[in-house]
């Protein structure tokens, strides 16, 4: 084994380097591509390995990666889709990824890709690091590594880009919107191939389980929960960015390994945009897991934490983020474009002591959640719903004109891009 | 169909013109901004053949009766 | 066939004739009413709805006395094949070819909302919209074909279905591009 059993990082190179990983260095480091005698891959022990290793995908859905991969229609040979969009502006872990270790991802997309049967490997990536991964492509075209061609795409903005569907929609028809489920992306009738799409991050997971087996990848993490993952850490600690943990860390202690609290917190958000305000006191001795933040209601999601301090507003900034979600629905669906709008109206309110409804936003909220295209409104809801839960001390404050504070701590991106 | 069947609405076809909430009101309601709220219980029985009928006239073809339970792509 | 007999025929089908002509003008007209959601008040967008296909189907059955009676009288030479191919006829060509036109149009729509689900809703819309093609041919099929303009009140039915139907339209362009 090259890569110890405990050792972490596992995904990303330890220590900081100046650019991506090459082809050489990272054959240097994790060994060769799994290359059985008779040429071929076997597929099923490779998702059978991953079903073993029990990983999950890294997109924010955790969804059994072997499931998913076992679950392809017969009928024409499916396309694999690797999803590194990360339309969710406030994460950066699937950017970071590609930039720092593009070979991985694409061993993951092209061992996925064998493994399902696939003709090809679209790797979607966000527009930052196309030009990596096409070096990345271009030096495995030239050693002739994969058996299966890769095609590297750049994704599309917007926030709902990164929604599987959207990105299967984007690269067949350059439209960047979610399509109705039925039909599932792995059934889609004899006219168009099904489409598999894994985030970059369980790909990358992929590559590793297929090199060094299940037990190698359980060695970290939790029993339910294991391995490792990437987390986006930001907002009031010295140290933000992207960091690889074992899934299951406390979350104090991944603050601590992001340099520790610039200033007392009084919450967390964690997952996404589409995730849960946390009171900070209460989560910080938690798992950094599903398990760990259920009776908090909240989840680890796209591995995104952000520290939110004492002189922020945790209403004002869950009303800034939402007005932007509100923006970037696609527009497919009644409930999302003229539901979200309203409740960020609502909300915005609600911040500035303009005279908010709590039983219209609370009826808002219940007509949205659930009703739509894709999980965007459910998300949103989401969000505000753990806003009202953890905040909701400071509505009244609210109504009274006073506020904790105007600290921006998570970034909206300005103007949207519809 | 037998067994348990429900209404399924596809919001991405659906333009909030509200025939079904009038053909249906017992299992369809409109939100505040048209669209339909359809219950997730299972259609009654005696309920059925007006449900079919309330299929057939959505304009855009968004209602569905569904028998299986969906999980979704994430 | 008896002179009577025929002129009976003849009859029946001038008068189906109009009648179809201002049946499929309000089925045009309720149509475009349910697409664009305007309903009178009282009225509801599921009545308008279903009033149009009701409507539609009863004239689609109707046409079927307006076609027999006029193949079927000895007086002229149409033929049955003259009725869904355009200028097949040997008698007055344009006029029933114009007929034939609207026959044809109007099946591609009729068939094509019976089998609407198979379909999927955005083959049935292509279709639906020569609705728009089939209507101005029957119009002008009535027209050159019908033999009573010269009577006042018939003239004043058919210019009046075209009115009504010219609105309907203008309504649903003006609808189609209005500021979203």
């Amino acid at each position: 084994m090259i890569l110890g059993a405990a050792e972490l990082p596992r995904l990303l190179p330890a220590g900081y380097a100046a650019g991506p990983v090459g082809l050489a260095g990272h054959l240097a480091r994790y060994g060769p591509l799994p290359c059985p005698r008779s040429g071929r891959l076997d597929g099923r022990a490779l998702i059978a390995e991953a079903g073993r290793a029990g990983l999950t995908g890294r997109g924010g859905a955790g969804f059994p990666t072997a499931r998913k991969l076992a679950a392809v229609a017969a009928g024409r040979a499916p396309v694999l889709v690797a999803n590194g969009t990360e339309g969710e502006p406030a994460s950066a872990k699937d950017k970071v990824l590609m930039a720092r270790s593009p070979q991985l991802v694409l061993d993951g997309a092209v061992l996925a890709a064998e493994a399902i049967g696939a003709c090809r490997a679209v790797v979607v990536v966000h527009p930052h690091v196309r030009g990596i991964l096409d070096g990345a492509a271009a030096e495995r075209a030239r050693a002739r590594l994969d058996r299966v061609p890769v095609d590297v795409r750049t994704a599309a903005g917007g926030f709902v880009a990164g929604q599987a569907s959207a990105v299967v929609r984007w690269i067949e028809r350059g439209v960047p919107a979610p399509t109705a489920t039925p039909p599932r992306l792995s059934e889609r009738g004899p006219r168009r191939p099904s489409a598999v799409v894994q985030n970059v991050e369980t790909l990358a997971h992929l590559a590793l389980i297929a090199r060094y087996g299940a037990s190698w990848f359980r060695s970290v993490g939790t029993p339910a929960e294991p391995g490792s993952m990437l987390v986006t850490v930001l907002g009031a600690v010295r140290a933000p960015g992207v960091l690889e943990i074992a899934a299951g860390t406390p979350l104090g202690r991944v603050l601590d390994l992001a340099g520790g609290a610039s200033a007392p917190l009084q919450a967390l958000l964690l997952g996404g945009y589409f995730g849960d305000w946390v009171d900070a006191a209460q989560a910080l001795g938690r798992p950094f897991s599903a398990a760990g933040l259920a009776d908090l209601g909240a989840g680890p999601g796209a591995g995104l934490i952000a520290a939110l301090p004492a002189g922020a507003c945790g209403l004002r900034e869950t009303a800034r983020v939402v007005r932007y979600l509100a923006g970037e629905s696609a527009g497919q669906c009644g409930p999302c474009r003229f539901g979200l709008p309203a409740i960020a109206s609502e909300v915005e309110r609600l911040v500035e002591g303009r005279g908010a409804d709590p039983g219209l936003l609370s009826r808002w909220l219940g007509q949205v959640d659930g009703r739509g295209g894709c999980a965007h409104p459910s998300g949103a809801v989401r969000l505000v719903r753990s806003a009202l839960r953890t905040f909701g001390a400071e509505v009244s404050s609210h109504a009274a004109g006073r506020c904790r504070g105007a600290a921006v701590v998570l970034p909206v991106p300005p103007g949207g891009t519809r | 169909m037998t067994g348990p069947v429900r209404l399924r609405v596809d919001f991405i076809a659906c333009a909030g013109r509200g025939l079904c909430a009038e053909a249906l009101p017992e299992l369809i309601t409109l939100d505040d901004w048209g669209f339909p709220i359809v219950t997730g219980r299972a259609v009654p029985p005696r309920l059925l053949a007006d449900a079919r009928e309330t299929v057939r006239l959505c304009p855009k073809l968004a209602l569905r009766l569904d028998r299986r339970h969906q999980t979704s792509d994430s | 066939m008896s002179v009577a007999g025929s002129q009976s025929l003849w009859l029946v089908s001038r008068g189906s004739g109009l009648m179809l002509l201002a049946g499929f003008s309000a089925v045009v007209v309720l149509g475009a009413a349910a697409r664009m959601g305007s309903v009178p008040r009282g009225w509801s967008r599921l009545g308008l709805g279903e009033l149009h296909r009701t409507l539609a189907l009863f004239c689609v059955a109707f046409l079927g006395l307006h076609v027999a009676t006029a193949i079927l009288d000895p007086y002229v030479t149409i033929g049955w094949a003259a009725v869904v191919l355009p200028f097949a006829s040997p008698y007055r060509p344009l006029a029933i070819g114009l007929g034939a036109l609207a026959v044809d149009l109007g099946g591609a729509v009729l068939l094509t909302s019976l089998a609407r689900r198979r379909l999927g809703y955005r083959a049935w819309r292509a279709v639906h919209w020569l609705a728009y093609l089939a209507w101005p041919a029957a119009f002008w099929h009535a027209v050159t074909a019908g033999t009573d303009l010269r009577i006042g009140w018939v003239a004043l039915a058919v210019w009046g279905c075209a009115a009504a139907v010219a609105t309907a339209c203008l309504a649903r362009l003006l609808h189609r591009w209005r500021p979203v």
